[in-house]
């Protein structure tokens, strides 16, 4: 598909990466040529210098050819206008980032007037992410599929765990939940595993289950389950703004802590029932005096990498805290896996994958079809849910006669509403729904997963 | 630096130049000569190292500026080195350092040929040596490219080291699209020329020969006196065709696009035209009294102006014995050379026009200390680093030049002339220098060390110096850099 991307900043490189990756034929337009240069001698891109919003910059870039145009430069309003722009010039496909608040109450208005496709907002996908893993302060991170009611949750098997040195077929004898343990990452390797596959100390596994018996399976295997009754987010920028209006709506308790005095007062004005300190969010006994040691969550939100991870190891030295850290820089996810610092939101990961799947839905817009897709794993494991089409050779074939590549796995499948968790004996239908998990990237049919 | 990488794309390489092999192949089947049998092994050969070599897949995919430099400078010198063995099998030249000098003067698309008698070779031989010229023209890794799924980002870094010109760009986001409408464009003009020289009157196997030497500005002719024994139609027609693969192709794809208009605006194409004219019309005065029509020495003037600068090294009448004017006008277009992104050789006009730019605008700050003012090109500033990589790309340029000079005048058989004008053509891709190199001598009766300085400065100027300096730089090869 031939797309263009306006805006090579941070989240437009990822973006660019990503879906270079799937095979498009991508353009790059940005002002600053060395970003573009950048792009264009690491990807096998075509890059234009110059405004993203001036009709003949988006003609070079060939806008009339074009079936998507996103525009996530810096700015909303160039956003917006790019891809009015392309709209009407081009009868594309538009994509804008839009980060204001104030547009973002109007964003379905903005959407429908302005023929956008889709308004993406990095910093409200991480606050969406962060609160969604607040629900369920044990996970790692929690993707939700089939209109929320089947979930991955990954977690880490921490010491001591019931489920150390354990293989597959042990936790499935002694859990009457039903549900299945889908990828094992241990260290930079990951595994889609068998039944022998044994767990160790350190793993950090992705348990795929109904919403509702997955909260059973994880009290069996004696995790706390409770949600987090007070957060503290330190850093007030727009993702903690929007983090802490849905935190307010599950009725947590949030104290954000910002140094910059005016957008203190912005912040008190928006959410009068936040309270609001005003101070140097790195400074310790200022979160001392704040009561950081009562709280049960911690949530680093500056706009400083360096400083939210040093924060989280801070906080995870002096307790019990449900840790969440947002990372801009993707290049040291590997490190910073490593470290023990709870849960790292990637804003870029966020807004990649949505676009992408956003993408591949286009791409197949007859038969069967993306309907949800996730990226897991720094990229390495996608998890997808498919619409079955009529022509789906194996229809009523039970799975255990299936032949399906190896690293895939059928999760669920959601015949007319009735969930179920896959097993040999399942069956696929016409009209299911059925989630996948797998290692290989870039499916785009559910008959791809056929060996 | 990435071992692994380099060494699978030069088996890929390889495999390639086995694969090209082919239509000469057929050709001696054809005619039914042996020395098919010879291109065949060689060929069998090739392909199987190719497809055995293909089965270690690199370890790593890691592709930077330094692999795609070195990647290209060694896969040209195999080529010649491959490409060499068919002449010498066969006897066709009986010297390999000759062999290798001819086929490096094939690929390099340069036209300058060791052989005194080139009539005598067999068809099939023939036909390698100028198709040689064909697949050296547009560059044999961007066809690669066009062809094999070599995924990932590295490809720019090889087209880059490849094409010619200051600055190289992508018609279409994907590389791989972009060298398949390259070739394509190359193909079809190949195809038209054929048609076009069937027209006048050439058998089909002397059209198809002409037509490789002509597209890719190479100039090996298939008679001793080049193209001087065909008739004055026949002679337009080259002329017309080297001046088109003289022209950026990137203009071509522009006018494929319907956007003529930007055609014209080119401010190389039309600086390439008024050097073209000028020229011309210099040496047409020139040389007017010598031969007996105006219509002739007009033909002779504009074929020999062409034939230069576009690299190519045909010749119509031995302009060896032309006025000294001339002569200087001559190596001053050699010294020029074509446009960028063409299959032409030579200094490129664009370069000669950012220079002259640049200069003019160093002028009028000198004059106006406090101005600021802008290079700009097409209506588009160029960045400041672009005229730097020019100005010392000049510097090597000379440096080089001085250096095969030098080297070149230990040959005691070839004076001051000789050694200026045969580093000149060389180095520039024409072929045919002056004097005791002319076009009607050849560089038979040369030195072996003179003629390996020249098969290096063959290579150095068709890959445009940087890709052969960073090989022989020995901090390419330390480990930790």
């Amino acid at each position: 598909m031939r797309i263009i991307v306006v805006g090579c900043g941070n989240v437009g490189s990822d973006l660019v990466d990503n879906l270079c990756a799937e095979g498009h034929d991508i353009t790059v337009i940005d002002e600053n040529e060395e970003a573009v240069n950048d792009l264009v001698n690491n990807l096998d891109v075509m890059g234009i210098v110059g405004n993203g919003a001036s009709l003949s910059i988006l003609e070079e870039a060939g806008v009339r050819q074009a079936q998507l145009l996103i525009a996530v430069t810096g700015s909303d309003e160039l956003n917006l206008l790019c891809c009015l722009i392309a709209k009407k010039k081009g009868n594309c496909h538009t994509i804008a980032r839009v980060i204001n608040p104030v547009y973002n109450k109007e964003s379905i208005y903005l959407r429908s007037e302005l023929g956008l496709s889709m308004i993406i907002n990095p910093q409200q996908e991480a606050a969406r992410e962060a609160s969604r893993l607040l629900k369920f302060p044990s996970a790692m991170q929690i993707d939700s599929f089939t209109k929320g009611r089947v979930e991955l949750i990954k977690f880490k098997i921490e010491e001591g765990s019931w489920l150390c040195n354990k293989s597959l077929k042990e936790v499935g004898r002694n859990s009457t939940a039903n549900v299945l343990i889908a990828v094992v990452e241990r260290g930079e390797k990951v595994f889609i595993p068998g039944g022998d596959f044994i767990l160790r100390e350190g793993d950090a596994i992705t348990v795929a289950g109904l919403t509702s018996k997955n909260i059973a399976f994880f009290k069996q295997m004696g995790f706390p389950t409770s949600k987090v009754k007070s957060a503290m987010i330190v850093g007030g920028g727009s993702t903690a703004f929007y983090l802490a209006s849905d935190l307010i709506s599950m009725g947590v308790k949030v104290k954000i802590i910002e140094r910059d005095m005016q957008r203190c007062e912005e912040l008190s004005e928006a959410l009068p029932s936040a309270s609001i300190i005003h101070g140097d969010g790195t400074n310790t006994s200022l979160l001392m005096e704040e009561g950081i040691s009562n709280e049960g969550a911690f949530l680093t939100m500056t706009g400083i990498d360096e400083e939210n991870i040093m924060l989280a190891m801070y906080a995870k030295s002096i307790g019990e805290h449900k840790l969440i850290t947002k990372v801009h820089r993707v290049a040291y996810d590997e490190i910073i896996g490593k470290m023990d610092i709870g849960s790292v939101i990637y804003p870029k990961y966020l807004v990649s994958e949505k676009i992408v799947r956003y993408v591949r839905a286009m791409q197949n817009s007859v038969g069967s079809n993306i309907e949800t897709l996730y990226k897991m794993c720094d990229g390495k494991v996608e998890s997808l849910e498919f619409v079955i089409g009529e022509d789906f050779p194996l229809i009523d074939v039970p799975l255990k006669d299936a032949k399906i590549k190896p690293n895939v796995l059928i999760c669920s499948i959601n015949h007319k509403g009735t969930i179920t968790m896959a097993g040999g004996n399942s069956v696929i239908k016409p009209g299911d729904t059925v989630v996948v998990i797998t290692t290989e990237t870039g499916f785009s049919d559910f008959k791809d997963i056929l060996a | 630096m990435n071992h692994s990488v380099i060494r699978y794309i030069l088996v890929n390489v390889i495999l390639f130049e086995g694969v090209f092999m082919i239509p000469s192949i057929i050709v001696a089947l054809i005619y039914g000569e042996k020395e098919g049998f010879t291109l065949a092994a060689v060929m069998a050969a090739c392909i199987a190292f190719g497809f055995i070599g293909r089965c270690f897949k690199p370890k790593s995919t890691t592709f930077y500026a330094k692999e795609g430099f070195v990647t290209v400078a060694l896969a040209w010198m195999i080529m010649s080195i491959i490409g060499a063995i068919p002449f010498y099998v066969t006897g066709s030249i009986p010297n390999y350092i000759d062999a290798v000098f001819e086929t490096m003067s094939g690929f390099t698309t340069s036209g300058g040929t060791i052989l005194t008698d080139v009539e005598h070779l067999s068809k099939s031989i023939q036909f390698w040596r100028l198709f040689t010229h064909w697949l050296g023209g547009m560059g044999v890794l961007v066809l690669i490219l066009a062809i094999l799924p070599l995924s990932g980002s590295y490809n720019l870094y090889l087209m880059k080291a490849e094409s010619a010109g200051p600055s190289v760009g992508k018609f279409v986001p994907k590389i791989k699209d972009t060298a398949k409408i390259l070739y394509s464009i190359y193909l079809g003009i190949t195809i038209i020329e054929i048609i076009a020289l069937c027209i006048t009157g050439l058998p089909l196997y002397d059209a198809m020969t002409l037509t490789f030497s002509t597209v890719g500005t190479g100039g090996f002719g298939l008679l001793n006196d080049s193209i001087g024994s065909y008739s004055m139609t026949t002679g337009c027609v080259i002329i017309v065709f080297m001046l088109i693969c003289s022209i950026n192709f990137n203009l071509y794809f522009l006018l494929l696009k319907g956007k003529i208009k930007d055609v014209f605006k080119s401010e190389e194409l039309r600086l390439f035209f008024i050097i073209v004219i000028v020229a011309t019309l210099a040496v047409f005065f020139n040389i007017r009294k010598l031969y007996s029509g105006t219509t002739e020495s007009l033909y002779h003037s504009l074929f020999q102006v062409a034939s230069i600068i576009s690299t190519t090294g045909f010749s119509t009448v031995d302009f060896n014995r032309w006025p000294d004017f001339s002569k200087n006008v001559l190596i001053i277009i050699t010294l020029i050379g074509a446009c960028a992104g063409s299959t032409g050789g030579g200094f490129k006009v664009s370069r000669v026009l950012i220079l002259y730019k640049s200069i003019k605008n160093e002028l009028y700050t000198l004059v106006h200390p406090r101005a600021v003012k802008k290079v700009h090109v097409d209506g588009k500033i160029l960045s400041s680093s672009l005229i730097h990589s020019v100005g010392i790309y000049l510097a090597i340029y000379v440096i080089i030049f001085g250096i095969s000079c030098i080297l070149l005048s230990l040959d005691g058989y070839l004076n001051f002339e000789s050694v200026f004008t045969s580093v000149a053509a060389n180095l520039n891709n024409v072929g045919p220098g002056f004097n005791l190199v002319g076009p009607m001598d050849g560089y038979a009766k040369l030195s072996y060390f003179s003629k390996i300085v020249l098969i290096f400065d063959m290579l150095i100027g068709r890959l445009e110096l940087i890709p052969v300096l960073i090989l022989f730089t020995p901090r390419t090869w330390k480990k930790l850099d």
